[in-house]
């Protein structure tokens, strides 16, 4: 069937339902409809909901509905099938509006004119048509500008867990996230996925208070929302960031959370189509689900703007080889994870900065960039901090006081690593120079011997002894 | 396009599609369905119906919509211009598709997987008359300064006698340059290229034995865990392990003729980083650029799961076609893991009862069959040509028990197992020497052992024996502190530290220590053991671990990777020990 009979079918009505199945419904005798088409769906009471093609056959339709099917009975059902998969009317009018996850304004005003009409689920983005990303982004933060740098474009999640500063350090970002010397045209995507109320009403006060609210967009699909709205929401909000970016030539930051959420919107509606599970009951195509969100970030050559993504997920049970924190890592671009036992300590940003990484550090940092310390500095307080768990662990089995001088000294590092570097305020914007700096500092606790990632001459300009 | 309509859409679930009506369709046929003429294989047939497995995004497509057939196979065009070249999963090159459709990838898009408009300049090395069978190579083009294209007959051609043969001159690949006159007196044209469908490996000869290592220039690798040319070695390691890392390296710096790099479900960041960078980086063997000897199969993890799963068969296919030329090829696919959970998902929704971990049951027999066409060939013209595989695996949770990477055991002879502590140390490459092996070694000990005089074998014996007795000692130490142990001990602890630090890190970014030759190796290894061997006798002779440690000479040791030459370091390393030692004879 061409576009041309589809169109021409498509404002049919049909009435009457074969199945309600959880958030899927069922209808026989149709015209032929198209796989992943929008679908109108219309309730006894005249309500209009919508949806989208799951599966499509000669005998029967299977509609997912973002709203939810309570309600809906099999006789009064009617539904018209538009014959286009769903599409968002994109404008950078959107900045400073609320919407929901299929991008309907929430606060009940007219929504603005689109400019143009896109296919929420993207296209791929040709590899030859993208830039390598190495703009550094300084993000005031001295665990990620030093450790887990972000660059412009990336897509850098943090794992975090239940009950830890997640949202606090993802606001941080969003407020003092800038590239040096640019005085760039940035906007904020905001992405709500099975979130508390007042941790969203968190994040728009955050915005406000900073004076940004102007330049974010807000997708909200609350924990109150129908789950499987959950599906659509990110795929709204990446469209538009993907207008704003390439087409309107703005830096788009793009917040996610929560990714786990939306992985178990996904698990709930692949168990109702009954398909063969995977790991945990999650369908086997989490990776390709999941990497058709993520990889809508990057630049794209001769053209302005770009695309950074700050996608948060919890993990289960604070786990890191539950499958969404796995998958997730096998596809963006590092990770920065959270530590339950230095939140403990009061260390915030409780990062753990050993299973944190960033890939796209190693092009983004150094001389010209942040400064010409940088790899090697970060490459020995990796180095040197991994050295400290074994000395914690030996301390812990033979007591401190039997520990050589030289493990002392590490135990000393180690306590001004993790309270001077890594902790900071939750409004403290630190310089790169400031960052760096803290990085020596630490440093001095250690002898000179114990330096071997750093150059002769890196240690000559910037090494000093801590004072016994 | 106006092929035959043979079925028409039956039902859409994603990439999987049936069709109805089918009257006359083969298993693995090439068809093209829709008003997009989405391209799709036929993966299942019963009675009038058939599954067809999509290759890209089915988006919009309805019951009744047409299916065309295509008359065969999947197939890869094969000719010169292949080298330098980036294609998707199915063999489209992307830059076309860029310059025809924009900076995304749309549906239905089609250029030719080669220029069909460029003219090459041939040289033919067969006389008019000659008897050719299928892969005899009738003529050369020069492909570009290193790679010599041999132009060969189809090896799906009976053979006969060559006829018509065209004079030396600038030919485009669709022209007709000879002619094979069978016995039956039937033509078969031959063209500069020719097709070969992806799923069915190209004829040999015979395989040869494997006895000729791929030096990679990493360390960790050419003297601890060694692959053969035409061997296969697997690279499991859980996310920031550092797969993709290593494989850049070999493929940047391993003395293959060619490099075949599949991204298979992997970042699309990481093909432009090698599509950007290596244009940049020389050779050092050949002082060209590397991109003049590598292929990239890019098919990011948002790119149709389908046309992932073809993607390194397309790679193989390729990979082998330049090995019949008589090169040698490495081929990279990254990551084998990706690649199986394509076929499980796509096995998912054709309903296929799953084994292990929703996987289909048939995985290891596909993974077998993938790495089988590895090897070191004679090939059918005589040449001799090898195909390396390099593949990475991804096992969820870091966990090595899982279906991919105990499959994949099974099947290749090396594996490089990367460890989650050594990366978040940043010792890199991550490659355990505990858990990985190599079955290569007897078979590449002779090669080495006439290079080193048979040093190599004895000291890679002693320092894995070494590495093996730090693990018991190293035990020691965490429950009770290294002041228990002996100096002779503690001093195995520091040549262990030290061929860590000196041996088997390397730095991917240091210009002098990514790539590290052959000869440097060896020079490195026979250093270490000997600071072994004459600080233990210093030792033994009444010396203390710190004088030893502590010798100007050991921190040269430690930094000798960063530099060219290693200069009069023996000397200095035999009369620092000889001092310390005649301070205690006497």
């Amino acid at each position: 069937m061409t576009d041309s009979q589809r169109i021409r079918l498509s404002g049919r009505e049909y009435r009457g339902l074969e199945r309600i199945d959880g958030s899927l419904v069922f209808m026989k005798n149709t015209h032929p409809v198209g796989y992943n088409e929008l679908v109108q769906i219309t309730d006894k009471d005249g309500n209009i909901r919508s949806g989208q093609v799951l599966d499509t056959s000669d005998e029967a339709v299977c509609v997912q509905v973002f709203d939810g099917t309570s309600a809906l009975n099999l006789p009064d059902t009617r539904m018209v099938f538009m014959g286009e998969p769903i599409t968002l009317g994109v404008t950078d009018k959107m900045l400073g509006r609320v919407m929901d996850g299929l991008g309907n304004m929430r606060d009940g005003n007219a929504a603005p004119m689109a400019e143009a009409r896109r296919d929420v689920n993207g296209s791929p983005i040709n590899p030859t048509a993208r830039i390598y990303p190495r703009d550094f982004i300084q993000t005031g933060i001295s665990c990620i500008d030093g450790m887990t740098t972000l660059i412009q474009g990336q897509k850098l999640p943090i794992f975090s867990a239940n009950g830890l500063d997640h949202n606090i350090l993802a606001a941080q970002i969003a407020r003092q996230a800038k590239v040096r010397g640019a005085d760039s045209d940035f906007a904020i995507v905001f992405v709500a996925m099975g979130i508390k109320y007042d941790t969203a009403q968190f994040f728009i006060d955050s915005f406000e208070s900073s004076g940004v609210l102007d330049n974010v967009a807000l997708f909200l699909s609350l924990a109150d929302d129908p789950s499987i709205e959950r599906l659509i929401t990110p795929k709204s909000a990446l469209t538009l960031a993907e207008f704003l970016a390439f087409d309107k030539g703005k830096q788009v930051l793009v917040i996610m959370t929560d990714m786990t959420n939306y992985c178990e919107s996904l698990r709930e509606i692949s168990t109702l189509r009954g398909e063969i599970p995977s790991r945990k009951g999650y369908p086997g195509y989490l990776y390709s689900n999941l990497a058709e969100l993520y990889e809508r970030s990057g630049k794209i050559e001769g053209r302005e703007g770009s695309i950074t993504q700050l996608p948060i997920l919890t993990m289960p049970n604070d786990d890191i080889s539950h499958p969404i924190p796995d998958l997730t890592g096998y596809i963006t671009e590092g990770q920065i994870v959270f530590s339950r036992q230095l939140a403990s300590k009061g260390v915030y940003p409780p990062v753990d900065v050993l299973p944190s990484l960033s890939r796209l550090m190693k092009d983004g940092i150094g001389e010209g960039m942040t400064r010409s310390d940088h790899p090697h500095l970060s490459n020995q307080l990796f180095a040197s901090y991994s050295h400290v768990k074994d000395v914690r662990n030996l301390a812990s089995v033979i007591g401190e006081e039997e520990l050589t001088d030289l493990d002392r000294c590490y135990m000393r590092f180690g306590e001004f690593f993790e309270q001077r570097f890594l902790k900071q305020g939750t409004n403290e914007d630190r310089s790169i120079e400031q960052t760096l700096d803290l990085g020596w500092k630490a440093l001095g606790f250690l002898p000179r011997e114990e330096l071997s990632r750093l150059s002769e001459d890196e240690i000559d300009s910037h090494y000093t002894a801590a004072e016994a | 396009m106006d092929q035959a309509v043979i079925g028409r859409v039956k039902r859409v679930n994603g990439p999987v599609v049936t069709v109805s009506g089918i009257t006359n369709a083969s298993m693995m046929e090439l068809v093209y369905i829709g008003e997009y003429r989405l391209i799709g294989e036929i993966v299942k047939l019963e009675g009038s119906s058939a599954t067809v497995q999509v290759y890209e995004d089915t988006t919009g497509l309805a019951p009744e919509d047409p299916v065309y057939t295509s008359g065969g196979p999947l197939c890869v065009e094969l000719g010169p211009g292949l080298i330098g070249s980036i294609y998707d999963g199915i063999q489209r090159p992307l830059e076309a598709l860029r310059a025809s459709g924009g900076d995304f990838i749309g549906r239905g898009q089609s250029a030719n997987s080669i220029s069909h408009k460029q003219k090459w300049s041939f040289h033919r090395t067969m006389e008019e008359g000659s008897t050719v069978s299928g892969g005899s190579i009738i003529g050369y083009v020069d492909e570009n300064s290193n790679i010599k294209h041999k132009i060969m007959v189809s090896p799906f051609c009976k053979g006969g006698k060559l006829v018509d043969l065209a004079p030396d001159g600038e030919y485009d690949v669709t022209q007709v340059i000879a002619n094979v006159l069978g016995a039956d007196g039937r033509k078969t044209a031959v063209r500069m290229s020719h097709k070969w469908p992806i799923r069915k490996s190209r004829p040999v000869q015979s395989h040869m034995s494997l006895s000729v290592p791929l030096i990679t220039g990493q360390r960790v690798i050419d003297v601890l865990f060694p692959l053969a040319k035409g061997g296969t070695v697997a690279i499991p390691g859980g996310f920031g392990t550092g797969k993709t890392m290593t494989q850049h390296a070999i493929a940047s710096w391993c003395d293959a003729d060619l490099i075949v790099y599949v991204g298979c479900g992997e970042r699309g960041n990481e093909m432009t980083d090698v599509l950007r960078e290596f244009p940049t980086l020389i050779d050092p063997r050949t002082g060209r650029s590397l991109m003049e000897r590598t292929i990239l199969i890019a098919n990011t993890s948002n790119m149709p799961v389908s046309a992932r799963e073809a993607s390194i068969y397309t790679g193989i296919t390729i990979a082998e076609y330049y090995r019949d030329m008589g090169y040698h090829i490495a081929l990279m696919a990254d990551s084998t893991s990706r690649w199986a959970e394509a076929l499980r998902e796509l096995g998912g929704r054709m309903e296929e009862m799953p084994a292990e971990e929703g996987f289909p049951a048939y995985l290891p027999t596909r993974i077998a069959e993938f790495y089988e066409r590895a090897g070191y060939m004679k090939n059918l013209n005589g040449t001799e040509g090898s195909v390396s595989v390099i593949g990475a695996v991804s096992p969820p949770g870091g966990d090595f028990s899982e279906p991919v990477t105990q499959h994949t055991k099974r099947f290749v002879r090396c594996f490089w197992g990367l460890d989650k502590g050594l990366a978040s140390a940043r010792h890199y490459p991550a490659i355990s020497w505990l858990t990985s092996y190599s079955e290569y070694v007897p078979d590449l000990r002779s090669w080495w052992d006439r290079k080193s005089n048979g040093a190599w074998e004895a000291d890679r014996t002693a320092i894995m024996s070494l590495l093996q007795q730090e693990v018991r000692l190293s035990q020691v130490v965490k429950l009770v502190g290294s002041d228990a142990l002996p100096d002779s001990q503690n001093f195995i602890l520091s040549v262990c530290d030290l061929f860590k630090t000196a041996f088997l890190q390397q730095n991917a970014f240091d210009d002098e220590d990514k790539y590290c030759n052959a000869d440097k190796q060896l020079k490195m290894l026979r250093l270490i053991m000997l600071y072994y061997e004459l600080g233990s006798k210093a030792i033994k002779a009444g010396s203390t671990l710190i004088k030893v440690k502590r010798l100007k000479v050991v921190q040269d040791l430690a930094r000798m990777r960063f530099s060219k030459d290693l200069g009069d370091l023996e000397q200095r390393l035999r009369s620092s020990m000889r001092a310390l030692e005649e301070a205690y004879d006497r």
